[in-house]
């Protein structure tokens, strides 16, 4: 942060910001713990609930979800927040929306913010679209004479203009996010913070958003925090990144190092997993079979090289009678956008309480240099040509490395996830 | 950081966020700021409350007159206090709308935090808006009572029954800001504590029942002999204003003014008191609620 020219105006700083959390269900316990405490501060001594070694991020009963965070944003920069689940990045947006108060630390704001932690905060079903305008509008800071100026471009923007004077619970859900994502980009602020609220309303207002957001920062001059999980949005929208992962900072800078900071922070590198306590996702609402565990044969690590085969051992229960049974093998990338997949024509069929295993190669010297993340599914199939899944698990990440003299680094933003083969060449 | 001559000089919209909590600092001027939003706030809680019924804004009038009936019979007929020769639905009318105006100031400000924090937890606005709209809709809703009232005041002033003290009427809006005041200031104070244990909410509805019987509600404080008990009566804070409401309206009952000066003074330190917590609560609530 020291190499900042002179012309930059901070909009936010944060110095030294930890967030503590406590961990557990709060309850006639923590009223003795609490007292006790107390009752330890007041006479001088020791707090008897306080762990050896309280700087670790987590302790059993306190969790650290930011552990000194230190960053400096600037006047007309749309920054993207990423990190893995829990990284601390949700925290972050709320401290700044001052929604909850940080444990330690200071943080300076030079402007006004419209914060869009969700979207349609305070909108009240029985209340008509205008009503909830005006609502929603003072909630997030205006006045009611400046929602009466902007109310027309709210509306047109919105696109549910038919239906404003009706109850917002007659609305679909799209009509609903349209115009609360309306009245949020019309706020008068300085600041913008957003926590993936652009995953919901269809593809042309998600487009309309991401652009009347751009324009906010290249054009208008205010500054946007976005947080999101999807890196093609923040690659559209941001010139800047922060990568969090266990509460800190580890990057701060251009885009695309950040993403593969962060995707090479997140790649799970075991070589076997084992899915008995795993909760499976909703769709999945028959037993019939159950995936046990799943290998890589002979391997210690999970980067394959050039022409190697992936090698994977899987086994699985039978709970149910099963025929018609085949596997599907699906690859997507660390940002979750699906890469590929492959079926496995050999129907498997097994009876109650039977566990088979089976290996699997599977060929993916087609697929770009880089890192991936795999499923597993078990589906069933009927002569219909219906299908439906018995099982779905996030199986073992793999790294593909091909290292052949004269090859040039692979930019999977240019060139995609599929690399065909060399074409022949006849020189005539 | 070592750049701050980046730092921009001024902004009126200047944020600073610290782990110290300043516990004086009360932030009515930003409270101020959001007026729209404690108005807006206020028209909420009607519109939504009255929608697709059918009676509509008639249960305004229901609710309490039948509550006083009620009071009527059980108190005035079954039991036999007394009223001081005021007609018995009249009295009971008067104290029921000056209850009932006090009660919801309580309740609804005891589950401030728990009842909104969907919206809390998701943008931030001054939380102090909340409980001054609810105190504003109560008062809203006291003065739709209060027509009712009026027009059996009209009644039996015609019939020649009661005597209200005109000047003393003139006294009606401190009366009403002082309810306001100490509903707001018991009501966030109990908001503040169930944040993290939820036991104070359950106790709440209870104890406001108690309340009303501690208070001279359904039977006038001269029915009282002179005792300890009227004494602790005296200085339970609710009793003053109620009397100076009654003695207004109906002529019946005292201004008792020592009494009156001790009533506010808790007033004014439970509800400071009552701020100060609220706003320490508000910046982490979130985090136990």
């Amino acid at each position: 942060m020291g190499n900042v020219s002179e012309n930059k105006e901070v909009m936010i700083q944060l110095s030294g910001v930890k967030k503590k959390y406590r961990l557990g269900q709060i309850g006639g316990g923590t009223l003795q713990a609490d007292l006790q405490s107390w009752w330890a501060r007041i006479h001088g001594k020791e707090d008897p609930n306080s762990k050896i070694g309280a700087d670790q991020r987590s302790n059993g009963e306190t969790f650290m979800a930011l552990n000194g965070i230190d960053l400096t944003i600037y006047k007309g920069e749309a920054v993207g927040i990423i990190g893995s689940n829990g990284a601390g990045k949700s925290t972050l947006l709320k401290l700044l929306s001052r929604v909850t108060a940080p444990t330690e630390g200071e943080i300076d704001i030079y402007g006004r913010i419209a914060s869009m932690l969700e979207v349609g905060t305070g909108f009240s079903p029985e209340m008509t679209g205008r009503e909830n305008v005006y609502m929603n509008g003072t909630i997030l800071g205006m006045t009611k004479a400046e929602i009466d100026a902007k109310m027309e471009d709210i509306i047109e923007f919105s696109e549910v203009r038919e239906f404003i004077d009706t109850p917002v619970k007659r609305y679909s859900s799209g009509m609903y996010v349209k115009l609360a994502f309306s009245v949020a980009t019309h706020l008068d602020s300085e600041i913008m913070i957003m926590d993936e609220v652009l995953a919901v309303g269809d593809m042309a207002f998600q487009k309309k958003c991401l652009d009347k957001m751009r324009e906010a920062a290249k054009k208008e001059g205010r500054t946007v925090l976005y947080v999101s999980h999807n890196m093609n949005t923040i690659r559209q929208l941001c010139d800047r990144c922060i990568v969090l992962d266990k509460g800190k900072v580890i990057f701060e800078g251009d885009v695309e190092k950040g993403i593969v900071m962060y995707m090479n922070n997140s790649i799970n590198l075991v070589t076997q997993k084992v899915y008995d306590n795993y909760e499976r996702m909703r769709f999945i609402q028959r037993d019939d079979v159950r995936i046990i565990s799943a290998e890589y044969i002979g391997k210690d690590n999970c980067i394959f090289e050039n022409d190697e085969n992936i090698k994977l051992r899987l086994k699985w229960k039978y709970n149910r009678n099963t025929e018609n049974m085949s596997m599907r093998f699906v690859v997507e990338s660390l940002d979750n956008s699906k890469v590929c997949a492959s079926f496995c024509y050999h129907k498997f069929s097994g009876v109650e309480n039977q566990v088979m295993e089976a290996d699997f190669e599977y060929e993916i010297n087609n697929l770009a240099p880089g890192n991936y993340q795999s499923f597993y599914v078990f589906f069933e199939s009927n002569k219909l040509g219906a299908s439906k899944e018995l099982d779905w698990v996030p199986g073992l990440c793999f790294t593909l490395e091909k290292k052949e003299e004269g090859r040039l680094p692979w930019r999977t933003q240019a060139w995609g996830y599929y690399e065909m083969n060399p074409p022949k060449v006849v020189i005539r | 950081m070592n750049n701050e001559a980046t730092v921009q000089k001024s902004t009126p919209y200047h944020i600073h966020i610290s782990s110290n909590h300043k516990w004086f600092d009360l932030k009515l001027k930003e409270v101020f700021r959001y007026r729209d939003l404690i108005w807006l706030f206020t028209k909420r809680s009607f519109v939504v409350r009255y929608k697709q019924t059918i009676l509509g804004p008639a249960w305004l009038f229901l609710n309490p007159f039948i509550t006083s009936i009620i009071y009527t019979i059980v108190f005035g007929k079954v039991a036999g206090i007394g009223t001081e020769g005021i007609p018995k639905i009249l009295f009971y009318m008067c104290s029921n709308a000056i209850w009932v105006y006090f009660s919801t100031c309580v309740t609804q400000n005891a589950t401030t935090f728990t009842a909104n924090a969907n919206v809390f937890g998701k943008v931030y606005f001054p939380r102090l808006t909340t409980p001054i709209s609810n105190v504003l809709s109560a008062i809203i809703q006291f003065g739709v009572q209060m027509s009712l009232v009026l027009a059996f005041l009209c009644f039996y002033l015609i019939k020649g029954e009661v005597h209200p003290n005109w000047w003393a009427c003139l006294l009606m809006p401190i009366v009403l800001i002082h309810l306001g005041l100490l509903g707001l200031g018991v009501g966030i104070i109990v908001s503040s504590m169930t944040t993290k244990y939820r036991d104070l909410s359950i106790l709440v509805g209870f104890g406001v029942q108690l309340w009303m019987y501690a208070t001279p509600i359904v039977y006038p404080l001269s029915q009282l002999k002179e005792g300890p008990f009227r004494h602790l009566m005296l200085i339970n804070p609710v009793t003053a204003p109620v009397e100076i409401f009654r003695y207004a309206l109906l002529g019946q009952g005292t201004i008792d003014v020592p009494f009156t000066i001790v009533s506010w003074m808790i007033t004014l330190l439970v509800t400071l008191f009552g701020i100060i917590i609220f706003n320490k609560v508000e910046r982490t609530f979130m985090d136990t609620v």
